[in-house]
């Protein structure tokens, strides 16, 4: 086939392209992968019974922020790095800015703590099992960020995945905030975020693979 | 910002809100300016500048909803033809080739080649083997020129599935195009 053939070819009944396709496609994805991910917890994990008493502490809005900050940070680098010739800017500092601010409140706990009492703040009760829930509700946000993504044009396959792990784990992350006991800012520190970690080393090592076009 | 930037900026804008004559003419000169940028950095595999000039312009059909309009038209049609030059080294040389110079993107539309060598890989041939149901809506549709309607009548297929059809054909056609590399 000579190129002007497949010119013709591709321009031939070309259909109408709405204006917003990527954007929907991500919406399609979260709404989906969300409601799974909330429908998992329901399941497995189960509602804290003390939410609605939860919600009257400054620490449980504390513990949302951290994911819901990530992961407005992550849907930006997401949608950036899923078209061609977009740079990320200032993106990544921007997700540099809940981290630091988890771990200076960390800190300050941490010091102002009786040394006694300071791996009580760290591992609390739920240490072993959070990072794996946070990875597991993160699963079907994954999955959907995943297929959204291949319908797209990703051009740094590894950092695109990172970027959809990042965000199904932050998702992950809120989700479970509604089921998480725990209350303080060295737990949140650590485990949350190593939690978030797993999907997103599981999007950059996954990327290369499922992203090209 | 350059007169072929603002150009084909407006006629890829026309073409995707459903003008198949200005997407015609953006993709005919996108190609003269595809196989310029590809010839200088193809210098050691000018054999194959004609098919990822094909293959280039097949991805920038396929992903073209991640076209935004605010964008800069150069930087966007940079990046997927610098994508798929990688992409092509890599499958030719391994690892090394991954030392590719970086370039001013804005020399992209700068220059321009309409000497059109011929294609080695036929991609009729890779058309032949897709299933019916892609094929099938391609080559009424898009080869033969007819419309979904018309298509749908003489496919017995639905209208929707005609574009859908169509849609996943060109991205299976870009698969094959990638494996038939692999395996050569």
């Amino acid at each position: 086939m000579k190129t002007d053939e497949l010119i013709s070819m591709l321009a031939n009944g070309a259909q109408v392209v709405e204006p917003h396709a990527l954007r929907r496609r991500y919406a399609i994805a979260l709404g989906w992968g969300g409601f799974g991910a909330t429908l998992l917890m329901a399941i497995m994990l189960g509602v804290r019974p003390d939410l609605a008493e939860a919600a009257w502490l400054p620490m449980f809005w504390v513990k949302l922020a951290l994911p819901v900050a990530l992961l407005a940070t992550a849907l930006l680098a997401v949608l950036r790095l899923s078209r061609p010739g977009v740079r990320l800017g200032r993106v990544p500092s921007a997700l540099a800015a809940p981290v630091l601010a988890i771990w200076l409140l960390a800190g300050v706990a941490l010091l102002g703590a009786a040394p006694g009492a300071r791996s009580q703040l760290i591992f609390g009760e739920t240490w072993a099992s959070c990072p794996f829930n946070i990875a597991l509700l993160s699963m079907p946000v994954f999955i959907a960020l995943m297929w959204a993504m291949r319908g797209l044009a990703p051009t740094r396959p590894a950092l695109s995945g990172a970027a959809a792990g990042l965000l199904s784990g932050a998702m992950g992350a809120a989700v479970y905030t509604l089921h998480c006991p725990e209350m303080d800012a060295p737990f949140l520190a650590i485990w949350y975020l190593l939690g978030m970690l797993i999907p997103t080393t599981l999007g950059a090592l996954l990327g290369p693979r499922l992203l090209r076009w | 910002m350059s007169v072929s930037e603002d150009r084909l900026r407006d006629l890829l804008v026309r073409g995707l809100a459903g003008d198949n004559a200005a997407y015609h003419v953006f993709l005919k000169e996108l190609s003269a300016h595809l196989r310029a940028f590809l010839r200088g950095r193809l210098t050691r595999l000018p054999d194959d500048v004609e098919d990822l000039v094909q293959e280039t312009l097949l991805a920038v059909h396929n992903q073209r909803h991640t076209y935004d309009a605010g964008q800069p038209l150069t930087a966007w049609i940079h990046a997927i033809a610098r994508y798929k030059l990688v992409d092509l080294l890599r499958r030719r040389a391994g690892r090394d080739a991954l030392n590719i110079p970086l370039d001013d993107e804005r020399e992209l539309f700068a220059r321009s080649d309409t000497e059109a060598a011929d294609a080695k890989r036929d991609l009729a041939k890779l058309l032949d083997q897709l299933p019916d149901r892609q094929r099938l809506p391609i080559v009424h549709m898009k080869l033969a020129g007819l419309s979904v309607i018309e298509t749908a009548r003489a496919t017995g297929m639905s209208e929707a599935a005609v574009k859908v059809g169509v849609h996943r054909g060109l991205k299976a056609l870009a698969a094959l195009i990638r494996r038939s590399d692999e395996d050569r």
